[in-house]
């Protein structure tokens, strides 16, 4: 038998999905995210060259018909790398993200609920962690722990999960205050119950926003750190490498940083421009709040 | 009134003293000590006993604590492992620089900003706001490296009308400096201007739209009265405490960008001394990046505790 | 009449609907304010009343345009005005009086500095005259010691004082027409009873011309000359005052007049069928046709104008009014009371019960939000027997919901226990009840917008009580919904929407049938139905005792609305400050309200009569807390007999009629001091 209720919340989510795809923003931003996505994942089998086969006789070629974007320094050819240079940045923040909005939404809520000393003392403590800028956090890791991903994915999901602690104690504090949670006491629903059923329902779309722009800012952190020299190391592709590869170039190969900047630049608008038509069809208005 | 302000203090110390356990535990906590990560994993056992003898390794972890934050709260930030000078001789210089190049894109950014802001919102979804605040989220998104080479390789190479890279010494003056600074500038406010703006412009519309507003204009008071003394007040009230959330959050991408211009400041000596894994000066870094951020924030609270009637007035009744 | 001081004609005034279409919010209208009439304007929300109102200043809303017609204010037409020529007018010729005034206040600014602004703008006097002007203007809205009112902020002031500072900044420009929306809507009964009292004497001392828009039927009756009745965008009826409510010749205006609780007839007023159409919908015929008895095709089919009937005062959109002056108006009430039954079978028991907490929140800690409002509850006694409907009454303040949320154990009790059917002991904390205490006492929220989750379908939310309190699964569970469902009006098909798609009165039947799925002995009502319509009002009422006749439940009933309260309620417990002034029955109570408060509170209350004035015996004043010793209301008691009043607590005394009052002055005495002054 099929459930009524899940008809009528996918009726609910397609309106949503709907009024997302209506906005210009949304439209453009999806389509950027989702292309990207499936180059992530098909570019292997489609791409022209091999990313890592250095050819000295080749280097630093323009664009031409052969090599569509030109050659870089080592005359690897530059379309190839900036078609799998998204991979591990997708790969890493996308699970990066995960992790912040898990343990985020928890403490968030948590905090929410229980108030008090211990709200406090955590609040405290994330308030401290915003006062250490992300940049040297995230390069101590690395330089001692090494930049694997499976350092990467944590650090930066514990990193940017705190600013998601807050987004979601704010929106228990809001939910909290509602005569239907009220209400819910009042009939003598376990805790767990009236967290599960009231609470959660309706915490969820924000984190879910907020969610959706640390990813943006996360994969902003990451190819920063590529770009510094303390992300994916060579010869693994990596738009931030890239770039930072380039850039020393730029006077007379100035095409071996446009195309990664296009690419990366495009998925960040793209996850922006996605979140911000997400945040519209659900009603939240993000721009009251500072990018911490 | 007066509590108040020193409740804000109190909670800016606390998170301060947090910060500098947090920075102690973190390098406490990943493997290795400042000796084991300066002098690489292959340092040999007398070389590292020298090198943990001087910086006093072999002491327990609570008791460094205590003696380098006594010494850090007297303006001693210990000894650098590669320069071998005392840190705070090194990061002075690197201060002062930094704040140059922090302060000119503050001093740029925030009227511009509360400008654009305000034309934005009173010219809503007209030409004025969709073409600054397409133009907005752009350079909010774009990671600061891309926008700063993108304005190398316009500015600098293919225009050829401003030097792209810094070449000048950490020690040189200030008067050496200032012509180097302007594309690092246009970076930093570039982003922060436009994160600023767009929330300026979100209180200014939700302020307008407020039933006092309404009140004002059926009162008979002239549009731009209207605007000076019925909306911007309130409207830029809140915006207070974001701007300076914002500068905070923006110390990371003027790490960033100082390295992408070469420019000597904070920024590049944390990349420095992350590159020699040099934890001494790492944790006095991080110290004072925290510090300028408790310091920010108190700044825009005390500020609005001061122009907002409402904090002030209910002090005084209590 | 020729003195017009503004005309309106065929306006119509409306939006862009996102598909393209124009909607008009105002149809057609045509009417007209003469030189130092008060008109009222009444309506539903959604009648347009309001944007009629703005538009009398040349302002519409933001997505709102003209779409035809004209406002024309000393043969000039304010809708095409330039703007320049709108702020001379504004403020100066007409003035607004906003529903809001604490929002409409701007936040940052002196009272001073907002009501010299207008004195700057439109008059030429010199700074020495406008500070003299501004302590005059204060001292004419009787803000008490009026220079230092002028040094504080607009947040620094109670609801009451905000209002009267907006008078006294839209007097400030002497205006010959003054726009009042909904100035008294969220104010307290004695509150609202004053500020109309002001608002008539400043209609007769300076010879304005006013406009007063209104939900409120009781309200307009104090104060209008003529009233204009508004439905879905038209005016459906439009003329003299007492003509139209002693005998509204139009089908709404005769319903809309009969869904109002009033004070000298108890029992239920009679509800209206249906819902005002939809904006988008087209009507081609009567607006009023889908909830018309008298409709026909002709009233489906072609729209009536608006004209005098032979011999009357009054201007009708209806083809049938005939029908309604051959009715009468005669007022078809049930006697809900009835079938009292003699057997008295205590179910609950406020024994001495106290609480005090207070009222601020972690949020309004971070936000340094000061709430300093301890709200303290002293020592309640009210017995409750089955099948009874008891009312709390009072003013905000008073306590009432704060009883009723340690009833439901939401709140500890500091003191003082909560008895069920005589020997259970409920724990003042929620956590600590039994299933069966839990599903014997339920609570029906204010707002239904808040108390239903929005995430939830209806099927969800009633399935939650059934679920936890009778472990229902399946089609049992299903079958049960449905019932439910039924039996608060509401079909099947309104299973699986969300609470977003329904209408305010649907909101509430849900929360209703969610109360009820629990099959419990009491419930409790918080405000129940002051969200609400005044016809969808008397529809849930209706529900309610419908509901109660069949099931035999208890209800405890919170409101401010003392009328909804007469018409509901066995017995009344009116509250001061957290303290018991009055227990009783309520015919006896309404009938001969003994204690001082009582007098005072029923007094103020406002019926749709213009005969029926209100009295005004104690100052208005919003009080913090109570005091420490004495009777609650020393400081606003107009019969003070000394100083026992200020140090002694009140003894209880019970009349001869029943009611029990808390009052040094013997109950005899009371009567006397009534009856001699009437």
């Amino acid at each position: 038998m099929v459930n009524q209720n899940q008809i009528s919340k996918l009726k609910r989510l397609s309106e949503i999905i709907i009024s997302i795809f209506s906005r210009p923003s949304g439209m453009i931003g999806f389509s950027i995210v989702i292309l990207h996505i499936i180059i992530a994942i098909i570019s292997p089998l489609i791409v022209p060259y091999d990313y890592k086969e250095i050819n000295s006789l080749i280097m630093l070629r323009p664009p031409s018909e052969e090599f569509i974007f030109g050659t870089d320094q080592l005359g690897r050819d530059v379309f190839t790398r900036t078609l799998m240079g998204g991979r591990v940045a997708l790969l890493v923040t996308f699970f990066g993200t995960l992790i912040a909005v898990a343990w985020g939404g928890f403490v968030g809520i948590f905090c929410g609920l229980v108030g008090g000393k211990i709200d406090d003392i955590v609040m405290r403590i994330i308030d401290a962690f915003l006062a250490i800028p992300w940049i040297l956090a995230m390069l101590l890791i690395v330089v001692i722990l090494g930049t694997s991903t499976e350092v990467l994915i944590p650090a930066l999901g514990f990193f940017y999960g705190k600013g998601i602690v807050r987004v979601a104690r704010a929106a228990t504090h809001d939910v909290i205050a509602r005569d239907f949670i009220m209400a819910a006491k009042a009939r003598g629903h376990s805790n767990f119950s009236i967290i599960w059923n009231e609470l959660l329902p309706n915490v969820r779309d924000a984190v879910m926003v907020e969610g959706a722009m640390r990813w943006s800012w996360m994969l902003l952190a990451f190819s920063s750190l590529s770009f510094l020299g303390f992300g994916v190391s060579p010869p693994t592709p990596d738009w931030g490498l890239m770039i930072s590869e380039g850039r020393g170039l730029m006077s007379f190969a100035y095409w071996s940083v446009i195309a990664p900047i296009v690419a990366l630049s495009s998925l960040i608008i793209g996850i922006n421009l996605s979140a911000d038509a997400f945040a519209k069809a659900l009603g939240i208005d993000r721009t009251q709040k500072a990018p911490v | 009134m007066f509590l108040l302000i020193l409740k804000r203090l109190g909670l800016g110390f606390i998170t301060i003293f947090l910060v500098s356990v947090i920075i102690f535990t973190g390098v406490e906590v990943l493997p290795g000590d400042a000796c084991t990560a300066y002098l690489e994993r292959e340092a040999k056992g007398e070389l590292l006993e020298i090198c943990r003898e001087q910086l006093g390794l072999n002491t327990p972890a609570i008791e460094r604590y205590l003696s380098w934050s006594y010494n850090a709260l007297y303006g001693d930030l210990g000894y650098s492992l590669s320069g071998e000078k005392p840190i705070n001789e090194i990061i002075s210089v690197r201060v002062r620089n930094s704040l140059i190049l922090a302060v000119t894109a503050i001093l740029i950014g925030i009227p511009l900003a509360i400008i654009l802001g305000i034309v934005t919102a009173l010219w809503r979804d007209k030409f004025p706001d969709i073409f600054i605040s397409t133009f907005a989220i752009f350079s909010m998104t774009i990671p600061e490296f891309i926008s700063a080479t993108i304005l190398i390789l316009v500015v600098a190479i293919w225009l050829n009308w401003l030097p792209g890279i810094v070449i000048v010494s950490s020690n040189s003056t200030v008067l050496e400096l200032l012509p180097n600074i302007i594309l690092p500038v246009i970076a930093i406010s570039m982003v922060m201007t436009a994160h600023m703006l767009r929330m300026v412009r979100s209180n200014i519309i939700q302020v307008m739209s407020s039933d006092y507003v309404q009140m004002a204009k059926l009162k008979g008071v002239p549009y731009w009265k209207m605007v000076f003394i019925h909306v911007l007040p309130n409207g830029l009230l809140p915006a207070i405490n974001i701007i300076a959330l914002t500068i905070a959050w923006l110390l990371g991408g003027v790490v960033v960008t100082e390295v992408v211009f070469n420019y000597p400041g904070l920024g590049r000596l944390v990349i420095e001394s992350i590159s020699d894994r040099d934890l001494p000066v790492v944790q006095a870094l991080a110290l004072i990046l925290a510090l300028i951020y408790v310091g920010v924030n108190l700044i825009a609270d005390l500020l609005t505790l001061v122009v907002n009637p409402r904090l002030r007035t209910l002090q005084v009744r209590k | 009449m020729s003195d017009k001081i503004q005309t309106i004609e065929n306006l119509s005034i409306g939006f862009k609907s996102q598909n393209g279409r124009e909607v008009s919010i105002l149809k057609d209208i045509s009417t007209h304010i003469n030189k130092g009439e008060t008109v009222g304007i009444v309506g539903e929300s959604g009648s347009g009343k309001s944007t009629l109102a703005l538009a009398m200043m040349g302002y519409t809303k933001q997505g709102l345009y003209t779409i035809s017609g004209q406002c024309l204010f000393k043969s000039k037409n304010l809708l095409n005005m330039t703007d320049r020529d709108l702020e001379k007018i504004r403020g100066k010729e007409i003035a607004m009086i906003p529903q809001n005034a604490g929002q409409s206040l701007t936040p940052n600014l002196k009272i001073g500095y907002q009501i010299e602004e207008t004195l700057k703008l439109h008059s030429t006097i010199n700074t020495k005259d406008r500070q003299l002007k501004i302590t005059e203007l204060l001292y004419k809205v009787r803000l008490p010691s009026p220079n230092i009112m002028a040094q504080r902020y607009p947040h620094e002031l109670s609801g009451g004082q905000q209002q009267r500072v907006a008078i006294a900044m839209a007097l400030a420009g002497s205006p010959k027409l003054l726009l009042l929306d909904e100035p008294t809507t969220g104010l307290d009964v004695t509150t609202q009873a004053h500020v109309l009292e002001l608002l008539n004497e400043i209609a007769k001392d300076t010879d304005t011309s006013m406009v007063y828009v209104s939900h409120d039927l009781g309200a307009i009756a104090q104060v209008s000359d003529r009233v204009i009745v508004m439905y879905a965008g038209e005016i459906v009826l439009d003329g003299d005052v007492r003509e139209v409510l002693s005998s509204p010749l139009h089908p709404y205006a005769y319903g809309l007049l009969n869904s109002i609780p009033k004070l000298s007839l108890p029992g239920l007023p009679e509800a209206m069928p249906g819902t005002p159409p939809q904006l988008e919908q087209n009507i081609k015929g009567c607006c009023f046709f889908e909830r018309c008895e008298f409709a026909t095709d002709k009233c489906k089919n072609s729209k009536p104008e608006l004209f005098i009937p032979k011999n009357k005062k009054m201007k009708v959109r209806c083809f049938w009014h005939s029908k309604l002056s051959d009715k009468q108006y005669k007022p078809n009430y049930d006697t809900h009371s009835a079938n009292k039954t003699k057997k008295l079978d205590e179910v609950l028991k406020l024994d001495k019960v106290s609480i005090t907490y207070t009222k601020q929140s972690i949020l309004d800690q971070l936000l340094n939000r000061f709430s300093e409002k301890n709200i303290t509850v002293k020592d309640i006694e009210i017995e409750v027997n089955k099948g009874e409907t008891i009312a709390l009454v009072g003013e905000s303040g008073s306590g009432k919901s704060t009883i009723l949320k340690s009833i439901a154990g939401l709140l500890n009790t500091k003191n003082g226990a909560i008895n069920f059917k005589k020997n259970i002991t409920l724990s003042s904390d929620v956590r600590n009840r039994t299933n069966s205490q839990l599903r014997a006492i339920q609570l029906i929220f204010q707002n239904p917008d808040e108390s239903l989750n929005p995430s939830h379908t209806v099927q969800e939310i009633l399935s939650q009580p059934l679920k936890l309190y009778f472990q229902l699964s399946g089609d049992k569970l299903e079958e049960k919904i449905i019932d439910l469902l039924k039996k608060v009006r509401l079909t099947e098909s309104y299973l699986y929407r969300f609470p977003r798609q329904l209408s305010g009165g649907e909101k509430q039947r849900i929360a209703v049938a969610r109360a009820f799925a629990a099959k419990p002995d009491i419930i409790l009502c918080d405000e129940v139905t002051s969200a609400l319509d005044v016809s969808v009002q008397a529809a849930v009422l209706k529900l309610l005792q419908d509901l109660k006749n069949d099931m035999g439940t208890t209800y405890i009933f919170v409101s401010h609305d003392l009328a909804v309260v007469r018409a509901i309620s066995d017995k009344v417990a009116v509250l001061y400050q957290g303290r018991l002034c009055e227990f009783g029955p309520s015919s006896e109570v309404y009938k001969f309200p003994s204690h001082p408060y009582t007098e005072v509170l029923l007094g103020a209350v406002l019926e749709p009569d213009p005969d029926l004035k209100p009295v005004l015996t104690a100052e208005d004043r919003v009080e913090e807390s109570p005091p420490e010793i004495g009777c609650s209301f020393q400081s606003r008691c107009p019969r003070v007999l000394g100083k026992k009043c200020f140090t002694e607590t009140p003894p209880w005394q019970i009349s001869k009629n029943g009611n029990a009052i808390r009052c040094h002055i013997k109950i005899e005495n009371l009567f006397k001091q009534q009856t001699s002054e009437n």
